[in-house]
């Protein structure tokens, strides 16, 4: 089992994936660089968080034209395992991976914060791990988060049951008291169709350790590693 | 030497222009042997301006202690260095960037967070860390302050913050603390002081200094363009007029993404083992790197500017010599090796040209397609520039009577009402609104962010193994005010109260940065104020253990003849040895027992203890005038700050962080600003910030000390805690505070039902709800804020 952090210009949540997944899950994990087509036997890829070309056009938006995401796309395609996380989320909706856009946060500012999500569906490599209806304390730090998408996408998304987290209070509720930046109907992640590809706008990266203030991220990476110890085993 | 025909001839006006003066052209001739050609005198200009050459505050820095066992860089360099153990070191500076944050406050507090930053990589280190002091003029009209001004200073202060979350943000390092100070002379004058913190290992430490004849001069980074020309000689050096908002082209503009970059491309190319030396072009660009490489190194340097890379064409020798276009390096690499190094810049898609090389004999010779453009002896140029000792004038003793000092309360005055006011003050309300634009948690090292610890806390990965052991605190403050009224004191206060905070935060206090805001140095009374602010520092860093390892000096923040309060801005940086020992702020559990810790000998065993009446009144009133709490509820700022006593500091320091050490506390807090009422509110407030469901706790306080109600609940005086713990360890807390001969008293509890009670001699003298408390604390600055 590998798990592979692609470094983009402007990554600054690279080092913390690596961190959380070398140091804390010790699990093996190395860097990919952006200009790279090989994505070095890989089991599971995580697009990290920063400011990918500085992001001054879009969000992401150049970023989804990096070498590295043809790779992407191909061991998406092929059913491999995506995660991508704030900008790497952002890169997979301009790559066209997951549905929907985002825009600014609906504040107009940049918000770091600990915001609570609730965990809606559990039959997915990133959540296998994690109770429906859980609730997760993860923060948040983005100004473009504000996810959106039109009226057709959205009813697809919740038919095929491919909205993961939604924001809530720290009770659960998913109502406004609990959306930080706007996002339709709470939303704070996503899967693809197939449910190989996910992202989300929270940094589980930086819940790993009771010491940051939760540990809440880890059944994030606990479920992928689980989906590929079961992988493993059903190829073996 | 041959010059440009079309080049304007040097002439006294053009001289003056530059703010040179006669004496100081005299000396140029001397340096030159002949006449400067016009971009020599903007070399001269820039190196030897205020902001470059600390000319008016070089006789007094020498005052300061800048040695210590853990220094292993003191001030001179991109910035200090102390060794941290393990065979790690910590490089850390604090920098102003006031007078461009004023002209336009996002680009100039961005472009001041990208220079400090850039100090720390120049140096080897991976920049872990950034707080931010940040003083503006009153957001709220009032006494000194009309709607026109506060809506102004609420822009300013908008501008600022989106600033330094800009850059900070984007770049990916964690903007943990700092502090935000408000008074009406900083109106036209804000201060945006950046502190920026990094670690390596101790062997791989860079230095500025161009060593080995015939080493490549490397360019590396952004493109050279015309912005920022004069940025650090006009704008920074002198004060402002009418007509300041015409430099706005002076003001560089940051470019976090290029800086990010730059930073993983430099630190890459250091690990090659190829780079020799390496310096950041901040202030004075090439001018700057190009002559104190040089300088340092004790050789010459020879340059090319056709070889720049530049984004504009047709620029003049001058303009890129004195551009001062962001985040851009300049290093000194093996001979036979630049390619190593040209290599990883090439990986990073940054621009990496060899420009020239190092020479023999001190000369800095600036060749422009062929012809010299510039031909000075750069040891001189940098070392050798003008020192003043300027006029010190003590001012007349103010002349205050009782009239003008606060007047207690009269008997039934609503002192709940008036703390509920204190606590929704823009300098006591919660930060939150501002420090929530700034990402505090990339690294995830950040153990105590803002308003979680008295200091800001964050972890130290082995950069090898990922292993955490200890930590490192850090905090910022200076009470401008206080300086105002007395200078010497002042200072003094600012190294013990960010001491202190470090203390309280479990951390021990190690070394200091300071970054000195004044008025214009060639007022013989602003000369005065930054004189007794020197001596101040000193007393008080040698009494505290914490020399100080760099910093800079910033004059002339004055709009029209208007001087600012003298505002010395300190950092402290502190180590705990476990990082899993951090001492945080707020209150834990129901039944824990509140202690107040009092350093101050005169309170050991004697705390009821009184001066006479008379005598003891007067010297309150006077103490208390210089309070928040004076310039909140009555509009007055008078009298002096309270007395110090820099030993009764060291032992409650010391005593904190042996309890921290000890694991004995759930929680610490030093009283400061607004007082004992508000450093126990926040200790309520704490879980909120945490980012926690608030719990119902509340406090149920007894005072009783000799003084007024008010003084005992909003007084400011130092060396003061207040810590809570479990009621089974109370007897060893109390016994480790008297080892440490602290004075530490049982005040009261933490309670269930969220109320919030303070007894002074047996009278409810404040009696409210955690909720109503904390509404006013926590959303008042949103609220004015978000006033258009």
């Amino acid at each position: 089992m590998k798990f592979g952090v692609v470094v983009f210009p402007g990554s600054n949540c690279d080092h913390d994936a690596f961190y959380a997944i070398g140091n804390v899950l010790k699990k093996p994990v190395e860097f990919i660089w952006h200009q790279s087509e090989d994505l070095a036997n890989c089991d599971a890829v995580i697009l990290p968080g920063g400011f990918s070309y500085g992001d001054y056009l879009r969000t992401g938006a150049i970023a989804r034209f990096s070498p590295v995401m043809k790779s992407v796309e191909k061991f998406a395609k092929t059913g491999g395992m995506v995660l991508g996380i704030c900008n790497g989320f952002q890169i997979l909706c301009e790559a066209g991976l997951l549905p929907g856009a985002m825009m600014r946060n609906s504040g107009l500012r940049f918000i770091c914060r600990h915001v609570h999500i609730r965990v809606e569906q559990t039959d997915t490599p990133f959540t296998n791990a994690a109770q429906k209806g859980q609730i997760l304390k993860i923060p948040i730090a983005h100004s473009d988060g504000n996810y959106n998408c039109d009226e057709a996408t959205l009813a697809d998304l919740e038919k095929n049951r491919q909205v993961i987290f939604r924001y809530a209070t720290p009770a659960g509720s998913d109502d406004s008291a609990g959306n930080p930046n706007g996002a339709v109907r709470n939303i704070a992640g996503v899967c693809n169709r197939e449910r190989n590809v996910a992202g989300l706008m929270p940094h589980p990266e930086r819940a790993v350790e009771s010491a940051l203030g939760s540990a809440d991220g880890l059944v994030i990476f606990r479920s992928m590693i689980e989906a590929l110890v079961g992988a493993a085993k059903a190829t073996a | 030497m041959a010059t440009a025909s079309t080049e304007i001839r040097v002439t006294p006006v053009i001289a003056a222009e530059h703010g040179i003066t006669p004496e100081e052209y005299a000396r140029i001739q001397q340096i030159l042997g002949r006449d400067p050609n016009i971009t020599e005198l903007g070399i001269f200009s820039v190196m030897w301006s205020e902001h470059c050459s600390y000319k008016s505050s070089k006789v007094h820095l020498k005052r300061l202690p800048t040695r210590g066992k853990l220094v292993v860089q003191g001030p001179g360099e991109n910035a200090g260095v102390v060794d941290i153990g393990d065979g790690l070191v910590a490089a850390f500076k604090i920098e102003s960037h006031n007078h461009p944050s004023y002209v336009e406050p996002f680009q100039g507090a961005t472009t001041g967070v990208g220079g400090i930053l850039r100090d720390i990589f120049t140096m080897g280190a991976r920049p872990i860390a950034v707080l931010d002091s940040l003083r503006f003029g009153e957001i709220t009209p009032g006494k000194n302050t009309t709607e026109e001004d506060a809506t102004k200073n609420r822009r300013i202060l908008d501008g600022v913050v989106r600033g330094i979350g800009s850059y900070g943000n984007c770049f990916g390092v964690p903007t943990v603390g700092g502090e935000v100070g408000f008074e009406p002379c900083y109106s036209q004058n804000p201060l945006v002081n950046a502190l920026a913190l990094g670690t390596a290992k101790k062997e791989e430490i860079f230095l500025a200094k161009a060593k080995g004849i015939g080493n490549p001069v490397i360019y590396v980074g952004a493109k050279t363009g015309r912005d920022g020309i004069h940025g650090a000689s006009l704008l920074a050096s002198a004060e402002f007029t009418e007509e300041s908002k015409q430099k706005r082209p002076n003001v560089q503009v940051g470019d976090p993404f290029m800086e990010k970059l730059l930073l993983e491309a430099c630190l890459e190319a250091m690990q090659t083992g190829a780079v020799v030396a390496i310096q950041d072009m901040g202030a004075a660009g090439l001018t700057c790197s190009t002559m104190e490489m040089a300088s340092r190194g004790g050789t010459g340097i020879e340059i090319d500017l056709a070889k720049v890379p530049q984004r504009e064409t047709g620029m003049t020798p001058y303009e890129i010599m004195l551009s001062e276009s962001q985040e851009r390096m300049l290093l000194v690499a093996e001979k036979g090796r630049e390619h190593q190094v040209l290599a990883v810049f090439k990986k990073w898609g940054l621009d990496a040209v060899v420009v020239g090389h190092v020479t023999e004999g001190g000369i800095a010779r600036i060749n422009n397609n062929g012809r010299v453009a510039a031909e000075i002896p750069a040891h001189p140029l940098a070392e050798e520039g003008p020192l003043y000792r300027r006029p010190i004038a003590t001012p007349a003793p103010r002349v205050e009577t009782e009239k003008d000092w606060f007047a207690s309360a009269p008997e039934g005055t609503n002192l709940t009402a008036n703390f509920v006011k204190l606590l929704a003050s823009p300098a006591i309300a919660s930060k939150r609104w501002i420090t929530e634009q700034y990402d505090t948690s990339v690294r995830t090292n950040t153990l105590a962010g803002p308003g979680a610890s008295d200091a800001a806390v964050v972890r130290i990965k082995d950069p090898k193994t990922g292993a955490v052991k200890r930590a490192l605190a850090l905090s910022t403050d200076g009470n401008g005010r206080w300086c105002q009224l007395n200078p010497r004191v002042g200072a003094m206060h600012a190294v013990a109260e960010a001491a202190r905070n470090v203390a309280a935060s479990g951390a021990r206090p190690i070394a200091a940065t300071n970054c000195l805001n004044f008025g214009s140095p060639e007022k013989p009374e602003v000369m005065w104020q930054f004189s007794e602010t020197i001596d101040g520092l000193a007393e008080a860093c040698n009494a505290l253990g914490t020399p100080i390892t760099g910093g800079n000096v910033s004059f002339y923040n004055e709009t029209l003849g208007k001087s600012i309060y003298p505002t010395p801005v300190i950092g402290v940086l502190g180590i705990l040895d476990d990082a899993s020992r951090v001492l945080k702020i707020a209150f834990r559990t129901e039944g824990d027992v509140i202690v107040l810790f009092d350093g101050s000998s005169s309170s050991v065993g004697a705390q009821h203890a009184a001066p006479p009446q008379g005598i003891q009144s007067s010297a309150l009133a006077r103490e208390f005038s210089s309070s928040e709490y004076s310039k909140t509820i009555a509009g007055i700022v008078a009298g002096e700050p309270p007395a110090i006593d820099l030993a009764a500091e060291k032992r409650l320091q010391d005593c904190l962080v042996a309890l921290a050490a000890e694991s004995a506390v759930q929680s610490a807090h030093d009283i400061s600003d607004g007082g004992l009422a508000v450093t126990i509110a926040e200790s309520c407030f704490g879980f909120v910030g945490a980012g926690l469901a608030p719990p119902a706790l509340g406090v149920n306080v007894g005072l009783d000390d000799a003084a007024s109600a008010e003084s005992a609940l909003f007084g400011e005086r130092g060396a003061r805690a207040i810590i809570s713990v479990t009621a089974s360890k109370l007897a060893a807390v109390l016994n480790t505070a008297r080892q440490y001969n602290v004075a530490a008293r049982e005040i009261g509890q933490v309670i269930r039902n969220g109320s919030f009670r303070i007894q002074y001699k047996g009278r409810a003298v404040i009696d409210s709800t955690i909720e109503i408390l904390r509404d006013a604390w926590a959303h008042s600055l949103e609220r004015t804020l978000t006033t258009k």
